[in-house]
């Protein structure tokens, strides 16, 4: 059962003529049900490696399956298991949202019975049913996205294969995305498997997460595993009484290494454990009699996570939530919370 | 700076780098090239054999005959292809800078055509070295030829000011077929392939009546040395330069007026 | 490919050609040039080169009639240019990769994308040869031969077409598709399109027509407009058209094993 969902990636190499190496030996494995996200900056070997995953592109080394067949001698059955949608929203712009179900329903062989019910049930589920009849071209981008997703779960495919999904979109089609893709996965047990640029996507919606960077893997293992690798949470404190602060950094100073704060006025620890130790930290503080303005917990991003593997900060971290003050994310937040107390 | 010294330094300027973007650019300066020749080849001697249809009476040969017309197609799309060049600046928004940079914005305009008219030169003169290297007869004089040219930089001036006009209302390179199909068309409901009497039919009444047709006869008059129709060419482009200024004024207003 | 795949073939070109065939018919202003501009191309030359027919041994007595083959050729190669760019647009925009993650066959690809192509040659042909006649052309091999002219420039818009078709998977953009369209338009005025091959007077123009293969399909076309059944100019228009489609369907077969490397 869990093979016919997962994918197995050893030693994958995609060469291109001139002996650039896209992809250049990388080893994976997905479980069956879990979301995992594949991230890393453009060109990093991201979308090259989903094409391989999906058949479009002979692998040049290695060994890959996915939904239990090799993508190099069982393209058709990859084919039948998997649902793709690529960077590049692949529609005619002429073709209705409707005559794109039809069409790709024919195509995948689903009988003319069946079409017509399974598209508009895909179509009202991506919320386009309003917009079916219109020709594609007058979709907005986050309606074309959608209806590329609804178009790659046509045939229920036990693999999603997402690459950069929400590219180019605004928050909310972002956000609207991220549901539908929780929802297949936790609901109906799709495997999913993702690229992105986006420091919070793979965050926010990714089970496990791999970092790739010039075509090789450079970390791998859940969202906090990997933050715990690299860099630990630090807490910053604001004490009500500047003239405290010396006695704040003695009631700290258990608890980690003092480091530089970010204001003055304010005292910095970074955590040898994790954020479990913040009760702690708040009873030595009420201990010490020391009266706080602000606590705050930062923890360590995703991009402290590709700094540290790669010497470089990851492309477009921009769009990523600076520190441990996660917006409400949608879906689900894994940060800890960011707790600030007074 | 007087009013007419900052005008003549705008156009310089916007014929310079416009010279300098078409002598540099081969996509831009082939099609405009090889058009005429492949037109003239293919004209001159696919259809020569007509000259010896019953009262065909022009003298010179069936080259010469052909290079008039060459002459007077290659200066009007010269024209056209200029004015391709500035829905391009404006859709790139170059042209933007050109209109806040230039005090006297007809400058811009004038800067255009005679870039238009620096490369139908250069055209004329290879599509004639094309036509003397095939045998091509020149029965007129030097004076003859300096007339066809003054007439092929007329017409390439009144075609890019057409052009222009155009260009600055439409603002994108889709406009080019507005531009090109009515300069086609003109041309073609002129004598292209016979003189006007063998022409037949519905074109015979058009023909009659097209500008065109009296420009092309003083083309070819030039070329066989018995000039004729140059009154009546000289007023036909006169009235349609005027009008063309006007043309392109009211497209400049509209740009403008756009921003 | 598994043998449900080719079960479905002939339900799966069904499918991509009525998706071009769609997507021609919602764009309809961008037909309208396209299939105007041959016929005011004949208007145009038929007035022009009308003193012709007063040659001697020129085949017929009207010029209407003997440069009637000319749009059918244009026609051709428009629906060929179009079916390519399509085709490229569909490359560009990745939508050749969708069609390639269903379990389709190639042939039914090309198939389909070809079907295209034949339609746009279809509608032509038919609009000039209902125009031809509207404006006094006569047909000299009659109904019969009516119906086998639209039949050749249904074969030469389909060689035409698995040249464009080519282009566009070996090249894959619209621009080299598009730039290969002067090519064509060359080829048609340095063939015998507009003046009988035995009139050419310029030796040198005479030899590139002979040898250009366009002239004899445009001259299998004009032979049923003027002169009725010629057995030898049919067989060599239709060899041409064959032997094109042939030729250039190979190439594209390859060409989209090489752009759908697909496992």
């Amino acid at each position: 059962m869990s093979e016919e969902r997962g994918i197995d990636v050893q030693g994958l190499v995609r060469e291109f003529k001139g002996g650039v190496r896209a992809v250049d030996g990388i080893d994976l494995h997905v479980d069956a049900g879990e979301i995992y996200g594949f991230l890393g900056p453009n060109g990093a070997g991201k979308s090259t490696t989903v094409k391989v995953l999906t058949t479009l592109l002979p692998p040049s080394a290695g060994q890959a399956t996915v939904a239990g067949h090799d993508v190099a001698r069982e393209g058709a059955k990859v084919r039948a298991a998997i649902g793709v949608a690529l960077q590049d929203v692949a529609l005619d712009p002429m073709l209705t949202g409707r005559e794109h179900m039809r069409l790709q329903g024919g195509l995948q062989g689903i009988p003319r019975a069946e079409r017509g019910k399974r598209g508009d049930e895909l179509l009202e589920r991506v919320g386009l049913t309003d917009a079916a009849d219109r020709k594609s071209k007058t979709y907005s981008g986050g309606m074309k996205r959608r209806l590329d997703l609804a178009l790659a779960l046509l045939h229920n495919p036990r693999i999603l294969f997402l690459d950069e999904p929400t590219t180019g979109l605004d928050v909310q089609s972002r956000t609207a995305l991220w549901e539908e893709v929780e929802r297949l996965a936790r609901q109906e047990g799709t495997t999913v498997f993702l690229t992105t640029q986006y420091l919070e996507e793979a965050d926010v919606l990714a089970d496990r997460v791999g970092i790739i960077d010039r075509g090789t893997i450079v970390a791998e293992g859940t969202p906090a595993q990997l933050k715990a690798q690299v860099a630990k949470p630090t807490v910053e404190l604001v004490p009500r009484d500047s003239g405290q602060c010396a006695a704040a950094g003695a009631a700290l100073e258990p608890f980690g290494e003092l480091i530089s704060a970010r204001q003055a006025g304010s005292i910095a620890v970074r955590l040898d454990s994790g954020a479990d130790q913040l009760a702690a930290i708040v009873r030595a503080l009420d201990q010490a009699d020391i009266a706080f303005a602000n606590l705050a917990l930062h923890e360590p991003t995703l991009d402290d996570v590709f700094l540290a593997k790669t010497g470089r900060s990851l492309e477009g971290a921009a769009d990523g939530p600076g520190d441990g003050e996660v917006p409400p994310a949608p879906g689900r937040s894994r940060g800890e919370p960011a707790v600030t107390t007074s | 700076m007087s009013a007419l010294a900052r005008t003549r330094s705008v156009a310089l300027a916007v014929a310079w780098r416009s010279i300098h973007n078409a002598f540099s650019n081969k996509a831009i300066l082939l099609p405009s090239l090889l058009f005429p020749l492949f037109f003239f080849i293919a004209f001159a001697g696919g259809l020569s054999g007509i000259r010896n249809a019953p009262d065909f009476d022009y003298r010179s040969g069936y080259t010469t005959f052909q290079f008039a017309f060459i002459c007077i197609q290659a200066s009007a799309f010269g024209g056209v292809f200029t004015g391709f060049a500035i829905a391009a600046d404006f859709e790139f928004g170059f042209a933007r800078r050109l209109l806040l940079a230039a005090p006297n914005r007809a400058g811009i305009v004038i800067g255009y055509m005679l870039s238009a008219m620096v490369r139908a030169v250069f055209v004329l003169t290879v599509v004639f070295c094309a036509g003397l290297v095939s045998g091509m007869r020149v029965d007129g004089s030097l004076g003859h030829l300096l007339g066809l040219l003054a007439l092929a930089l007329a017409v390439s001036a009144t075609a890019t000011l057409w052009a222009a006009g155009i260009a600055m209302r439409l603002r994108t390179m889709q406009a080019g077929p507005v531009m090109q199909m009515p300069v086609f068309i003109a041309l073609f409901l002129a004598p292209v392939f016979v003189p006007l009497h063998l022409v037949a039919g519905w074109v015979h009444d058009v023909a009659r009546y097209n500008p065109f047709t009296a420009l092309l006869e003083a083309a070819r008059g030039f070329m066989a040395g018995e000039p004729t129709k140059i009154g009546l060419s000289a007023a036909c482009l006169a009235a349609l330069f005027a009008l063309t200024v006007l043309w392109a004024r009211g497209g400049l207003r509209s740009a403008e007026r756009a921003g | 490919m598994t043998a449900l795949v080719h079960s479905a073939w002939p339900a799966q070109v069904g499918l991509l050609s009525g998706r071009a065939i769609k997507r021609i018919l919602r764009n309809p202003a961008q037909m309208i040039f396209p299939i105007a501009f041959p016929l005011v191309l004949l208007a145009v030359n038929a007035a022009g080169l009308d003193a012709a027919t007063r040659l001697p041994g020129f085949p017929t007595a009207s010029y209407l009639d003997f440069a009637l083959a000319v749009p059918f050729m244009q026609g051709a190669l428009f629906a060929a240019l179009n079916g390519g760019q399509d085709l490229a647009r569909d490359i560009e925009g990745g939508f050749l990769d969708r069609l390639a993650m269903t379990p389709i066959g190639g042939a039914a690809l090309l198939a389909g994308q070809l079907g295209g192509a034949l339609f746009m040659g279809l509608v032509s042909a038919i609009l000039y040869l209902v125009v031809g006649i509207a404006f006094g052309a006569g047909i000299a091999s009659g109904a019969g031969g009516a119906l086998v002219l639209v039949l050749l420039a249904l074969a030469i818009s389909f060689a035409f077409a698995c040249f464009g078709t080519f282009v566009a998977l070996r090249a894959g953009t619209g621009e080299a598709v598009q730039g290969f369209f002067p090519l064509f338009f060359v080829l048609l005025f340095l063939s015998s399109a507009f003046f009988p091959r035995d009139l050419i007077e310029q030796e040198w123009f005479r030899i590139i027509a002979t040898y250009n293969p366009v002239s004899y399909m445009v001259e299998g076309i004009r032979s049923l407009v003027i002169s009725g059944w010629d057995g030898q100019a049919l067989a060599q228009a239709f060899a041409i058209a064959a032997i094109a489609t042939v030729g250039f369907l190979a190439l594209s077969a390859r060409a989209l094993r090489t752009r759908l490397v697909r496992t």
